[in-house]
């Protein structure tokens, strides 16, 4: 496997796609490459750092206009 | 699909729907917690600031009580929401922008190979190391940079966790043309986060 190859294939080892054989070989291939490797690395951080659940957090100023929308809406006032 | 009974405190979301239709306010105020951070980190991600990130939660979540009664429950509740919030978001990106910008099949075009250019590892641990604003901002604007469609997938796909077919659905694409965007926006995200997160040799 070359190195254009193994970057086509990195998504789908990602999502656990990859039939076994092509897992192995590909798997070989990052063993021996630095380059794929890193490729392949931070590109699993890439995903998870959009996933991290301390990031983007909902500020409570907009969750409570949010609220008070809804309730207004629903018409049942706070509670 | 089997009904189990209640477990514990944590009520089953079809329940809540249930509830919710029958003019329950509570539950519907329960699904709403459950799923207004995801939202809210959608919109931040899918328009790029903050103020359109909450018109699309508000707006999201008011449509969603509006249409509620017409919720058919064929797909899981949050499926139902994220698509009413990607349509109030991309709506929303088409007026402040010129409607080239926003197209869903602006990247149809775009089939060549992803190449990557950047080979440095990363620092380990970046969400640790910097400043959760500093890199909230390079994340958002690594996402701005993607033609839409390819935002849209990742999104969809990656950080909200619906299945190909989900999206594939949503977007009015084939499960192919998803599979194959998913993997060009990941390769471009991951070209543009090196640009800041690489570690630097010469530092």
């Amino acid at each position: 496997m070359n190195c254009r190859n193994a970057i086509q294939q990195i998504s789908g080892y990602l999502d656990g796609n990859l039939d076994d054989d092509l897992k192995r070989t590909l798997e070989v291939h990052l063993n021996g490459c630095h380059h794929c490797k890193a490729v392949f690395d931070t590109t699993r951080k890439t995903v998870d750092l959009y996933c991290d659940g301390k990031l983007f957090q909902l500020p409570g100023t907009v969750r409570d206009r949010l609220h008070d929308a809804l309730r207004a809406k629903w018409g049942t006032g706070s509670k | 699909m089997a009904n189990f009974p209640d477990a514990g405190l944590v009520k089953d979301e079809s329940v809540l729907v249930t509830e919710a239709k029958a003019g329950h306010y509570e539950a519907f105020e329960e699904l709403v917690n459950r799923y207004e951070k995801k939202i809210y980190r959608l919109g931040l991600n899918l328009t790029g600031n903050p103020e359109d990130a909450e018109d699309m939660l508000q707006e999201t979540f008011l449509k969603a009580f509006e249409h509620l009664p017409t919720f058919r429950e064929d797909s899981r509740f949050y499926t139902w929401i994220v698509r009413i919030a990607i349509n109030q978001g991309l709506m929303k990106l088409r007026k402040r922008r010129s409607s080239k910008e926003v197209q869903l099949d602006d990247a149809s075009n775009d089939d060549g190979d992803v190449i990557p250019r950047e080979f440095a590892d990363w620092r380990p641990n970046p969400e640790q190391e910097m400043e959760r604003t500093e890199l909230e901002a390079i994340l958002q604007n690594a996402a701005r940079s993607l033609p839409m469609t390819f935002r849209t997938v990742f999104l969809l796909r990656d950080v909200e966790g619906l299945s190909t077919e989900e999206t594939a659905e949503m977007l009015n694409l084939s499960e192919g043309a998803v599979k194959a965007r998913l993997f060009r926006a990941r390769l471009r995200l991951r070209e543009e986060l090196s640009k800041t997160l690489k570690i630097k040799k010469d530092s």
